[in-house]
């Protein structure tokens, strides 16, 4: 009796201590943030430095910061690699991770499901299809020559993302992992073999197939950068926005119904969103298999899954991965280059094997 | 006072008719006991209720139909708290129970106020979840975290509570307390609450009202006493539940 009187009244358990806790800020502070901004910028600087040809640290930051303020810069021979070559494209890359990692972030969250990525889901394969229809039927937008396979992309993934959800749907309500990831995968197969089929008939449109199946970012451009930046605040803020309702359907959609959220909307936008973000990163870097997958499950163990850490956090360890992953791929074999989506497919896939077994554990 | 006026709730799923015109209203201070045998329908009520499925019929909670509310507005007047959680990641307590306040403040650049810090500190304390607060959900038994989603219910501070076999698959020590817990919460707070309960002895210690459902229709509805006559009990169940309770406590004689 006494027993079930102090869960009733709850006194003297309360101590100072547990109500400070309760007090914590569930975001991050400006320290923290500023430490996340130095060690992006500090990877950023070292991916243009390294390379085929290794140029001077000091060398890399002097011209680059000579470029950006807008003064003469001084005439190393390495000027035009760093400024035309290596800073565009690591930018990209950088752009790119955080991008694909937010969305494997975010839908995670929202399917309540730790294997849900762009690639596993079978989205990234759909908004290839969509960028590679753009491109041999040549299906453009009057004066917005590249804007055709970036809408086209964007509409396919969000139709692939409906597709494979409402297949899912019918057979399992509940949305369980494997189901959805089946369903995904063989969405993912039957895909690419459509697109192996374009490819073939538009050869000399389209670029290789293993640009459309591995993904690369070599020879991007400051204006694929700038979109990408463009289409990371537009749709990645409306991502970042919804961390509180995404932490309702990471405890469950019926739970996020009960207290209040609005989930058909919420779930709207965020899909939206999200494929809209993946087919600019596929328009213009092709299909980076399994980053959205791999950031957020490491991220996670620093910032816990609470997504207003877990998101922000997931936005600059993609860049961090994801600009490490094409120094790999751009160094391990030199002078050859391997197609990102090796480097990201060959750690994501041990990393997807892993998940999966400790999943069944626990589930078992 | 009304508190809940459900009427001609009925809910289709194709051709078939799962619940058939139920009626029934609540006021303040009852609780309401759904009883019935599985598959009577009465998770289906439930759920209708708190507008998790499509239904016809009305259901008004304090003379507002709750079809024309926001999310955010029926999570003020209805909160449930259902009998399974998978949970896939490791939120702490804190956070969980926090998540209750969403629909005081649903916007995007909403604040934290000194009351929704008060109402989870509260909810804390009620089911003795304060020691347990920065603790891993994945890391509670299964009676702790059916009182850590109970915080979370308290915190969301409803006039309603909707509990789903909420004791079910839990030990009896866990059911003793979820029922005192919400003794005291309607004591304290004056709303109402209905629950769906398998456990008959249960149903009729804690209730004050009760509806009994056999294939998607009420068989009685009324005050406890009313409703637990055997013509009634021994119909839907198809057996003699008075004899058979009785030879259950003779065991322990």
């Amino acid at each position: 009796m006494a027993k079930s009187n102090r869960f009733l009244t709850g006194k003297g358990d309360a101590s100072a201590s547990s109500f400070a806790a309760l007090r914590q800020k569930e975001h991050f502070g400006p320290i923290a943030y500023l430490c996340f901004i130095a060690v992006t910028v500090l990877t950023l600087l070292i991916c243009v430095c390294v390379g085929s040809v290794t140029i001077p640290f000091t060398d890399t930051v002097h011209v680059i910061w000579k470029a950006m303020i807008g003064q003469p810069i001084p005439d190393i021979s390495a000027k035009s690699i760093i400024l035309s070559v290596r800073l565009p494209r690591v930018l990209c890359v950088a752009l790119t991770g955080a991008a694909l990692s937010l969305c494997g972030g975010a839908m995670q969250g929202l399917l309540k499901n730790p294997l849900a990525d762009g690639s596993t889901l079978g989205v990234s394969s759909g908004a290839s299809l969509g960028a590679v229809i753009a491109i041999a039927f040549e299906i453009t937008l009057p004066q917005f020559p590249f804007a055709g396979t970036m809408v086209m992309a964007m509409v396919f993934a969000f139709l692939s993302l409906l597709i494979i959800l409402s297949l899912a749907y019918k057979l399992d309500y509940s949305l369980s992992t494997n189901t959805i990831i089946l369903i995904g995968v063989i969405y993912s197969m039957f895909v690419s073999s459509i697109l192996s089929l374009v490819i073939t008939f538009a050869a000399d449109k389209v670029k290789n197939i293993t640009f459309w199946t591995m993904g690369s970012l070599a020879g991007s451009s400051y204006q694929n950068a700038l979109l990408l930046l463009a289409a990371l605040i537009l749709c990645g803020g409306t991502i970042v926005c919804h961390a509180r309702e995404l932490n309702a359907f990471a405890i469950g959609e019926n739970n996020a119904r009960h207290i209040g959220v609005n989930v058909r909307r919420v779930k709207l936008v965020t899909l939206v969103a999200v494929s809209a973000l993946i087919g600019v990163c596929v328009s213009i870097g092709g299909t980076i298999g399994f980053v959205g997958l791999v950031t957020p499950h490491m991220v996670r163990m620093l910032s816990g899954p609470n997504h207003r850490r877990l998101l922000p956090c997931c936005i600059f360890g993609g860049a961090v991965f994801l600009m490490l992953c094409d120094l790999l791929a751009r160094t391990i074999v030199n002078p050859l280059e391997l197609p990102i989506g090796v480097v990201t497919s060959f750690i994501g896939s041990i990393l997807f094997i892993v998940i999966f077994y400790q999943s069944r554990r626990n589930t078992v | 006072m009304t508190m809940l006026e459900v009427q001609n709730l009925s809910v289709r799923c194709g051709s078939k008719t799962i619940v058939d015109h139920i009626s029934f209203s609540l006021k303040k201070g009852q609780w309401l006991m759904l009883i019935g045998p599985n598959g009577a329908g009465k998770s289906t009520v439930v759920n209708a209720i708190s507008q998790g499925i499509a239904y016809n019929g009305s259901v008004c909670c304090c003379e507002t139909d709750l079809k024309s509310l926001r999310p955010e507005q029926v999570a003020k007047l209805l909160g449930v708290l259902s009998q399974h959680h998978s949970i896939n990641y490791s939120f702490t307590v804190g956070e969980l129970v926090r998540l209750g306040r969403y629909s005081y403040a649903p916007g995007i650049f909403s604040r934290k106020s000194d009351e929704d810090e008060q109402m989870v500190a509260q909810a804390l304390e009620m089911t003795g979840m304060t020691p347990l607060i920065n603790r891993s959900l994945l890391t509670l038994s299964g009676g702790e975290l059916q009182r850590a989603f109970l915080a979370q219910l308290f915190a969301q501070n409803p006039k309603i509570l909707i509990l789903d076999e909420p004791t079910n698959h839990l030990d009896l020590i866990y059911q003793k307390q979820t029922f005192e817990l919400i003794t005291a919460w309607l004591e304290r707070h004056g709303g109402a609450v209905i629950s769906v309960v398998h456990d008959l002895s249960l149903a009729r210690s804690y209730g004050s009202h009760a509806l009994l459902m056999n294939h998607g229709s009420a068989i009685a509805c009324g005050t406890i006493s009313e409703v637990f006559q055997p013509d009634y009990l021994n119909a839907a169940y198809q057996m003699d539940v008075g004899g058979w309770m009785q030879q259950m406590l003779r065991s322990w004689n």
